[in-house]
């Protein structure tokens, strides 16, 4: 029956991605690439994903968990799949399989889709539950102490030296995406700003009022968001109102750095936790609200297959197709950040080993379906509409009749008429350069939302879906500050003891000033940049984060080999060798090209020749030679992801080479064999008599 | 919430619906960590703020967020 099943799936998958790839010259539904991705997801979770559960990691449901060993109540719980799988897809969706696929759209839907779907199956999910089930045989250890203790010392500094700068960067990109978002918007600007408040009241009522009681209190808070999406509406409306919240990019860029390092030093349970519970929420319910209404709706995909920017000339980002799709895309497909996450928290509550594959793998794919959602919401668009928002005007020029004609000319027509009355329709002055992505997704959403459940609220979708993108951006971003000051209070606590203490004020205040101003700088840069920033920052943030991808992978492919399977190694050691090639050629190509809308050096050259020979306008050479600077320094940083990533892969080629010739090795730090003797825990909890209650 | 007057399947998935979002959200942990003390600890158990106060303090301050 199952094997019926398993070649009927083949057939449909065939057929659709077939469809897909065929279908060039008329325009493609949305259906089709749904149906490629259920059935590619399907064939991969029952086949592959068995398959290396069973054969290569060696799961064992008789082997008693840490959650079951340490069950303490409190971090070590066992717990039921479906509630770890939930937890697990809350912790590792965030905004870059929202992002990452909207700017790769500049290439067309195919190369995106393609690489979402074999990137997640192949890399991604196997590289999410590989970690998690080897952290789940480690008590729960994380990525930066496993790859210490299995590899050795070097790989546990590029690991921990990795995820602060990769944190930095995600935090001043997804800051960039917000600022870009609510820009002179005062409807985005008031209901975003809303959403801090409203967090406040809900931590204080979680706290104070009725503690615990966290449903209550986010059917609270996500009542007042809602409230705070029209609300917005009626501030833009009002004319002394609007002229309060209409800000440009440089002042809405020092309220975010200054938000940050408030949520920052304020108790968690005041503005981060409360925060985070309703961006879950959020997050959980417009996820299946957008799959919904995507399947209702099936809409055409305008974008062409292929655009002609395969060639590297794409206005969002500079690049060609090969390395730069794969960079772009990031966390839709393979994202080393989801390693940090299923080491640490998740094994502690997986009640059997039986479960990895539902919780590692599952959860990935459905990120990955969040990536399939948001390139069809890109595609939809008419091209040239996509291209007038997610370009910026450094690129297709400052006015609006300058912007039409150059985005026309490339063979994506588009008039300003058109461009207004889609503003208009989405309550906004202007949809113009807002690069970044969420607007350009949120217009893409409104529209889907709109002509699903109803056209007349096309304005209101909107906002809604700003302010859902920018509520779990700064959710990331306030938890991200904070974790990377524990880590750098981790880290300058070697050099003064006292600094490693995270709870001594003076020291918490000096890390998340040093944390906030490293990503701050690259938000400012960032904001200043005319060509809008992301084409400069998202690169470098895809590059980060498949390098950390690269070190999970080495981790896992160590331990593979030392552990006596060599044989099966080739399942993480061949996505491990196709991230190593992407992002060696990415960062390669971002150091030495001499085009100047690639190579980084080349690019600081050239703007250097124009400020020495005056041909810059004024506001521009005001700006250049920070410009300038920056370009240097992320070359600088580019260099040193290399280094990193190629450090972390030689140490991983010796431990292996040392084993096949019999040499000594770190010793495993693998827990030992105990029997399983749980009963799989329930979907509710078992309230002991005359105790507690709801 | 009155379930009564619905079908009996519809009252299950509701209410099992109801159940994984209280798991998922934390919003049963309390009960959880009873269940817990009551099997495995002797002494009172911490109440019900403490205990959310402690847990929030261990739930921020590790990667729990992701890109």
């Amino acid at each position: 029956m199952n094997k019926i099943a398993g070649v009927l799936l083949a057939v449909v998958g065939a057929v659709a991605l077939a469809g897909i790839a065929l279908h060039r010259q008329e325009p493609i539904n949305a259906l089709w690439i749904i149906t490629a991705a259920v059935c590619i997801y399907a064939l991969g979770y029952r086949f592959y994903g068995a398959w290396v559960a069973a054969r290569v990691l060696s799961v064992d449901p008789s082997r008693a968990t840490p959650a079951e060993r340490y069950d303490n109540g409190r971090d070590f719980v066992p717990t039921h799949r479906w509630i770890v799988f939930g937890h697990h897809f809350a912790a590792i969706a965030g905004p870059g399989p929202l992002v990452g696929p909207t700017l790769a759209a500049q290439f067309g839907y195919l190369p995106g889709t393609l690489w979402i779907l074999a990137g997640s199956v192949l890399g991604g999910c196997v590289q999410d539950m590989t970690i998690l089930l080897l952290s789940t045989r480690r008590d729960g250890r994380s990525l930066g102490q496993m790859a210490r203790e299995e590899l050795g010392p070097l790989g546990g500094y590029a690991a921990l030296i990795g995820t602060l700068l990769i944190m930095i960067l995600l935090i001043a990109v997804l800051g960039l995406v917000v600022v870009n978002a609510m820009k002179n918007s005062a409807w985005s600007t008031a209901t975003v700003f809303a959403t801090v408040p409203v967090a406040i009241l809900v931590g204080l009522h979680m706290r104070h009022l009725r503690p615990g009681r966290i449903l209550e209190g986010s059917a609270l808070g996500v009542a007042l968001v809602l409230l705070a999406v029209w609300g917005g509406g009626w501030v833009d409306a009002h004319p002394l109102l609007r002229g309060m919240f209409d800000w440009s990019s440089l002042p809405l860029a020092g309220f975010v750095i200054g938000y940050g390092w408030i949520a920052a030093i304020l108790p968690v349970w005041l503005l981060l936790a409360p925060r985070d519970y309703l961006s879950t929420f959020l997050k959980l319910g417009t996820v299946a609200l957008l799959a919904v209404a995507i399947l209702l709706l099936h809409p055409q995909i305008k974008m062409p297959a292929l655009t002609q920017f395969v060639d590297g000339h794409g206005p969002l980002f500079g690049g060609k197709i090969f390395p730069f799709v794969f960079i772009t895309i990031a966390c839709g497909a393979v994202s080393g950040f989801h390693a940090l996450v299923a080491s640490g928290t998740t094994p502690k509550l997986i009640a059997s080993e039986a479960d990895v594959r539902l919780i590692g793998y599952g959860s990935m794919m459905l990120e990955s379906f969040v990536a399939i959602m948001a390139i069809i919401a890109a595609t939809l668009l008419d091209p040239g509409v996509y291209f007038a928002i997610n370009t910026g005007a450094g690129v297709v020029g400052s006015t609006a009749a300058a912007a039409v004609q150059t985005i026309s000319s490339w063979g994506f027509p588009v008039t300003v008429p058109q461009m207004q009355a889609l503003a208009h329709q989405m309550g906004e002055a202007t949809l113009f350069a807002r690069t970044g992505g969420a607007p350009s997704l949120a217009v893409g959403m409104a529209s889907i939302f709109g002509n699903t459940f109803g056209r007349g609220l096309l304005s209101v979708w909107y906002h809604f879906a700003i302010m859902f993108e920018a509520v779990f951006i700064l959710s990331t971003l306030d938890a991200g500050t904070r974790v990377g000051r524990f880590m750098l209070q981790d880290l300058l606590g070697h050099l003064y003891a006292p600094l490693g203490r995270t709870s001594w004020y003076p020291s918490v205040l000096l890390s998340s000033t040093i944390v906030v101003a490293g990503w701050g700088y690259f938000l400012y840069v960032g904001v200043i940049d005319p060509n809008g920033g992301v084409n400069i920052l998202w690169p470098l943030f895809g590059i980060a984060n498949q390098m950390l991808a690269a070190i999970a992978l080495s981790v896992a492919t160590g331990i593979l080999v030392k552990s006596g399977r060599a044989r099966h190694a080739w399942v993480t050691l061949g996505p491990l060798a196709w991230l190593a090639i992407v992002t060696t050629v990415a960062a390669w190509q971002k150091l030495v090209s001499p085009d100047a809308h690639i190579g980084l050096l080349a690019a600081a050259r050239a703007l250097a020749g124009q400020l020495a020979a005056g041909t810059l306008p004024a506001p521009a050479a005001a700006v250049a030679p920070q410009l300038i600077f920056n370009q240097r320094l992320d070359a600088w940083l580019t260099g040193l992801f290399l280094a990193i990533l190629w450090l972390v892969i030689l140490d991983t080629a010796r431990l292996c080479l040392r084993k096949l010739r019999g040499l000594p090795l770190p010793a495993s730090s693998e827990a030992p064999y105990r029997t399983a003797r749980l009963q799989p825990p329930g979907l509710t909890s078992q309230l002991p008599q005359g105790e507690g209650g709801t | 919430m009155s379930l009564a007057g619905m079908p009996r399947a519809l009252r299950r998935t509701v209410a099992t619906a109801m159940s994984w979002l209280r798991a998922v959200s934390g919003d049963d942990a309390y009960d959880r960590y009873l269940t817990h003390h009551a099997r495995a600890h002797q002494g009172p158990p911490l109440s019900r703020p403490a205990f959310y106060r402690e847990r929030e303090e261990r739930k921020w301050s590790g990667i729990t967020r992701c890109c």
